[in-house]
């Protein structure tokens, strides 16, 4: 692509009122890009690559025609019933279980329910009675299911390079007890993820107290000390902030993305969803940051910076608000004011990648504003204490006073900065082992490698961000040969034999050592969390004002950040994930150098330009995606790429570790970009099932309507009759103004629907196969756009145009207004696709699903067909779930209450954006929203009567800084 | 030149295109027929299984209730299938040595399931919910046949969408009394259809959208 950055300028200001845009490529008129827009499946035409002749062709085309009907016959395969010797109590054949545990990511837990079919999790959905989930999940939780089932996971035990056994371990282990003992493990060294498990720390303690001179070591790839340190600045004590969104109006960001990598952002994004309804007191949200992020796509004001910057920022507005005086820089007087009119309803948020200082001045700011104690409130981090630093383990492995090292989940080979060389420093180790889900980097280099038990096969324990404790159960024995954290560090205190639920259950009557044991365990089990257990309140006093960091020196900084889908890396190897599109970029299966346009212009790079990026020594190369609204003197590069091992994650992306530094883990100064003359072709998705008409997203303002009142859109006038649907009348309301784009929903409604993954060749061509889709939308000027999230699911019109063109019938309508699809008839004229003005069918050109691997069996969803190659498919309003609810309503006699049947996506739903409903009781939610002013049907002039309709965003700019 | 063809090749010329329609008219019938068969439907065709259980003796004979085999009738979509518990709960006193019963005492001392043969097979893009069928009226014998008559198990009905139909469209052709549904003796009274219609009725039965694709398929 060519781009002509003059054109695009002046092409989006010389637009009179909103335009919304969604490529670069679209703004440029880029030849072919009208062609694209009103064809169905651009890509395929130029893939006829077989070298087939017309006559080869239609001779083919004669015997399959010949043949075809013969595919509707089955022959009677002989099928078996299994029944239990014994029956297990609790469980029917074909009702599902849910059993309450929790997901641990950068040690912190958060709630879930999981959904098990006859003892295989298939499904996870938030807890809410659990603080941090409140019935949401995010994306990784949704795609854990995967995890456990994945084919690639590490099924043996590994010693140097052979298949080994547990029982061996154990006696090589027997030995180095016995070294232990002699020099009181002082060669011996733990190295663990960051933990909050209460049965984790007891056996560790254990451990240092059966061996006083051993050592534990923590490293974790998302490092969020900084928060303690800026604590420790700030107040003299290593606390951490919880933010009350619930009591904020106005808040402001420095460069954090709260809403969406924070371990309570679950909560965080439902607190601020909830206070962002116009019909109540709506919050004002102001972002500055140099990535573009969800919580930056959310804001009404959002000002680009580079992050080496955002500290000098916040120092001045820190000046502005103690001394008074108006600042020079009008947007930030602004913040100023605005914040200055909210005392102790505003709220200021620091990210972690920004350094001790800065959050040491976003304390002094809050106290400042006197929000302590009201929109922020702290505790003590959950236990246990942080340990020595990483790199102390390092120097010691290096000087060859490490003999023996357990590597307890995580990576560091791979993760570790490159400067400590840790690769070279555990060759000095005469015994190591790692304890893994998978053969990893790490496992390569070590002398044992241990196949890992997944959350889901074993007994633990964890706390929350917010220290209330939840015990993680089982839901299936260990599928291979893995075992748990807990097992490994019995064995290694000498009791082989411990399983992980004696472990866990000997923590927790430590705990509780009254005779109510049992009935405190099996509530705990059944609640998902252990009540009373939250971390009280600290009151912290500051000490002073923290001096603004000098100006770091102009030019071009490198911004590390965990990938918005695969994390760390620790999810690299879940095709869901991969395939997930990233937020904002919209990019799948890699990630790219992120730059603005200007920086872009500047270097005369365009997408998918390979870079070389150079910081001091180190340097790699990764692709260039053009990201519109991030700072101009930043390039943002996401961590888990670039993986050596696992099927689906090998060779993705670029390794951003490698530019990782010990000492500034996120934001490095100095980076040289140097343009090679290679390209690199990326799998964006932004571009995909386009809709042609204008505007797809309705955005208004607090003030407008204030001023103006606004009234939901009619349907029009229909020349068709109209259809009375007497029974339900099921229809979604999905709100723009809650959604954050977070994409939990569409890993939901993948993992729900049992949908299969394409791979990347096959997204370039368009043929993702997600039945839910989010648009993402600029609005405004190149480098400041605005940004806006639309969910698109099938509209389910009540006239839809599918089903007229379907020449088999087999997309029709029911009495309750569902558009279904029968799968059985379709045969894969894809009429109907290219009748959909929504772009939200979905054709298996393929055979994606696997039908031949053995574990992916279990982790389906029994109540929903496994799709074949050549049928169309799309949203059903998971009308499984439906029916469920109606084959129970059939045998009860209890009607369907309103919030019974809830979709995957709306389950999932972190701001409980998405509500699903039965139009026809009047007092349902769906029946409400619809009813309301912000009511509008996605392209409704077309009169397909869309069931599935939209609530406007609604922004609430400050009318000090809204331009004209 | 002397004819190429002999006089009667216009005969054998029209009496093959004859020959060919009927052929096409008969490969159509004779397929149809094979699809209908119990060949193709599995109808009347016992399947062998690693007990010969009899029904007829259970249930005719002993006068077993349904549920006390198919627990989870009332409760799921899945009828539930016994466990060897349950066959053991009897069999532990009577015939406790017969060696029909052989791989039943097996499957308890070693834990091993007994594996049956799968009767009634709907199609994977089908799903059916017995409890629901079960409390709107709907007998076991109207699709699992005269099961009390059975002493080895076969398919009383194919299980096609056609037959589906049948009572999707017109339930009070089958409908029967709650109290009647587990009783394998019922018999249809004189007046079905009005009664059929009554139960409807009392039952929330709705008279249209029981043939929707969805209702079955997802």
């Amino acid at each position: 692509m060519t781009m002509s950055w003059d054109a695009i300028r002046n092409r989006l200001s010389d637009v009179q009122g909103a335009r919304y845009w969604q490529s670069l490529e679209e703004l440029c008129d880029e030849p072919g890009f009208q062609e694209l827009v009103a064809r169905e499946f651009p890509a395929h035409a130029a893939f006829w690559e077989s070298p087939l002749t017309r006559r080869r062709f239609l001779q083919l085309m004669g015997a399959s025609l010949a043949l075809a009907g013969l595919t509707a016959c089955s022959l009677r395969t002989a099928e078996k019933l299994v029944p239990y010797v014994r029956d297990p109590e609790g469980v029917t054949p074909g009702k599902p279980q849910f059993f309450a545990s929790a997901m641990v990511r950068d040690g912190h837990a958060t709630g879930l329910l999981f959904e098990s079919h006859l003892g295989r999790p298939t499904k996870i959905e938030g807890n809410p009675d659990h603080p941090m989930s409140l019935g949401a999940t995010d994306a990784f939780m949704q795609a854990a299911v995967l995890d456990l089932w994945d084919p690639d996971r590490s099924q043996t035990v590994v010693t140097r390079g052979r298949v080994s056994t547990w029982e061996a371990f154990e006696s090589e282990l027997l030995r180095q007890r016995q070294q232990w003992q002699a020099a009181q493990g002082s060669g011996l060294r733990l190295l663990t993820e960051e933990t909050t498990s209460p049965t984790l720390v007891r056996q560790v303690e254990a451990l240092l107290r059966q061996y006083p001179r051993a050592r534990w070591y923590r490293h974790d790839p998302v490092d969020r000390s900084a928060l303690l340190a800026g604590a420790e600045e700030a107040f003299g004590q290593a606390l951490v902030p919880h933010y009350r969104f619930d009591r904020a109006d106005v808040v402001l960001t420095l460069d954090s993305d709260v809403l969406a990598d924070e371990p309570a952002s679950l909560r965080y994004a439902r607190e601020f969803a909830a206070r962002r309804r116009p019909e109540g007191p709506m919050n004002r949200l102001y972002a500055v940051e140099a990535a573009a992020t969800l919580t930056g796509a959310m804001a009404d004001h959002r000002r680009p910076m580079r992050s080496l910057d955002v500290g000098v920022w916040a120092g001045k507005l820190l000046a502005r608000l103690q001394d008074g005086l108006p600042a020079a820089d009008p947007w930030l007087e602004a913040v100023a004011r605005d914040l200055l009119a909210h005392p102790g309803r505003s709220l200021v948020v620091v990210g972690y990648s920004q350094p001790a200082l800065v959050h040491a001045i976003g304390h002094a700011l809050n106290a400042r504003l006197g929000n302590l104690g009201q929109t922020v409130t702290f505790t003590a981090p959950a236990p246990p204490p942080a340990t020595a630093p990483f790199a102390d383990l390092v120097a010691e492995m290096h000087r060859g006073e490490v003999q023996s090292l357990f590597i307890l989940g995580a990576n560091p080979v791979w993760t570790a900065a490159p400067e400590l060389a840790f690769d070279a420093a555990l060759r000095r180790v005469p015994f190591s082992a790692h304890l893994g889900l998978y053969q990893d980097e790490t496992s390569a280099l070590c002398t044992w490698h241990l196949p890992e038990a997944h959350f889901l096969e074993a007994w633990s324990d964890a706390r929350a961000y917010d220290g209330t404790a939840s015990i993680l159960q089982p839901g299936i024995a260990p599928l291979y040969e893995g075992r748990s954290t807990h097992e490994v560090l019995a064995m290694a205190l000498g009791s082989p034999t411990r399983s992980g639920l004696e472990l866990v259950r000997e923590t927790w009557r430590g705990a509780h050592p009254g005779t109510d044991f049992e009935a405190f365990w099996t509530g705990a089990l059944e609640k998902g969390l252990v009540p009373g257990t939250s971390l009280p309140p600290v009151v912290p006093t500051p000490r002073g004002t923290p001096v603004a960091p000098p100006q770091a020196p102009a030019g071009l900084e490198l911004v590390l950040r965990p990938d918005p889908t695969i994390w760390d890396g620790r999810f690299a190897n879940n095709a869901w994930l991969q395939e997930l599109p990233k937020p904002l970029s919209k990019l799948t299966w890699d990630n790219a150098a992120l730059m603005s346009p200007v920086a872009a212009e500047r270097l005369g790079l365009s997408n998918g330009d390979v870079v070389e990026l150079r910081v001091g020594e180190r340097s790699i190369t990764a692709p260039v995606w053009i990201a519109p609204g991030q700072a101009d003197d930043s390039v943002v590069l996401t961590l888990g790429y670039g993986r050596k091992v696992g099927r689906v994650a090998h060779g993705q992306g670029s390794n951003a570790y490698v530019l990782r530094s010990a000492g500034a883990p996120w934001i490095q100064p100095g980076l040289v970009l140097r343009k090679t003359d290679r390209t690199y072709p990326l799998a964006t998705t932004q571009r995909h099932h386009r809709m042609a008409g204008e505007p797809l997203v309705q955005v208004s303002t607090l003030q407008a309507i204030a001023a103006t009142g606004s009234m939901p859109t009619e349907a029009p006038p229909s020349l068709y009759p109209e259809v009375a649907y007497p029974g339900h009348k099921w229809a979604m309301a999905i709100d723009l103004n809650a959604c954050t784009g977070c994409s939990a929903c569409v890993v939901a409604c993948q993992a729900e629907n049992n949908i299969p993954v394409v791979g990347k060749e096959q997204v370039m061509r368009e043929r993702e196969m997600h039945w839910l889709r989010i648009d993402r939308y600029y609005e405004g000027p190149l480098d400041a756009p605005r940004t806006y999230f639309q969910p698109v699911p099938c509209m389910h019109c009540e006239n839809a145009p599918c089903e007229v063109v379907c020449p088999t019938a087999a997309t029709v309508h029911d009495d309750e207004g569902l558009n279904a699809m029968v799968y059985n008839r379709c045969v894969g004229t894809r009429y109907c696709s290219n009748n959909c003005p929504y772009k939200v069918r979905r054709f298996n050109f393929f055979q994606f699903s696997d039908w031949t691997t053995e574990s992916l069996k279990g982790m389906r969803n029994p109540e929903v067909t496994v799709r074949s190659r050549g049928v169309m498919e799309k949203c059903t309003y998971c009308v499984q779930r439906i029916q469920a609810a109606k084959g129970d309503e059939a045998a009860t006699g209890r009607p369907i209450r309103d919030g019974e049947v809830r979709t995957a996506c709306q389950a999932a739903c972190p701001t409980r954006a998405i509500v699903f409903g039965d139009l026809n009781d009047p007092a349902s939610e769906v029946a409400a929203l619809k009813a309301g002013p912000r009511h509008y049907a996605l392209l409704g002039d077309l009169d397909t009567r869309p069931r599935t309709t939209y609530l406007s965003r609604v922004r609430n700019p400050n009318p000090a800084l809204e331009e004209a | 030149m002397s004819q190429l063809f002999p006089r009667y090749a216009n005969t054998l010329a029209r009496a093959s295109i004859v020959a060919v329609v009927l052929g096409l008219v008969g490969l159509g019938v004779v397929g149809y027929g094979w699809v209908q068969s119990s060949y193709a439907t599995g109808v009347a065709t016992h399947v062998s299984q690693p007990v010969p259980f009899s029904h007829e003796h259970h249930v005719s004979g002993l006068g077993l209730d349904c549920r006390y085999c198919h627990t989870s009738v009332e409760t799921s979509s899945f009828a539930g299938m016994p466990s060897t518990h349950t066959c053991m709960t009897c069999h532990s006193q009577i015939w406790k040595d017969s060696p029909t019963l052989a791989p039943v005492r097996e499957s308890l001392t070693t834990g091993t399931p007994i594996v049956w043969n799968r009767v009634y097979r709907l199609a994977d893009f089908a799903y059916f919910d017995h409890h629901a069928h079960v409390a709107k009226g709907v007998g076991c014998t109207t699709c699992h046949g005269a099961i009390e008559r059975m002493p080895l198990t076969a398919a009383a009905h194919p299980m096609r969408m056609q037959w589906c139909l049948e009572c999707h469209r017109s339930p009070e052709r089958f409908l029967r009394p709650r109290e009647e549904v587990f009783n394998v003796r019922w018999t249809p009274p004189h007046d079905q259809i009005e009664q059929g219609r009554r139960l409807m009725q009392a039952y929330g039965v709705p008279a249209h959208g029981l043939d929707n694709c969805s209702v079955c398929h997802r």
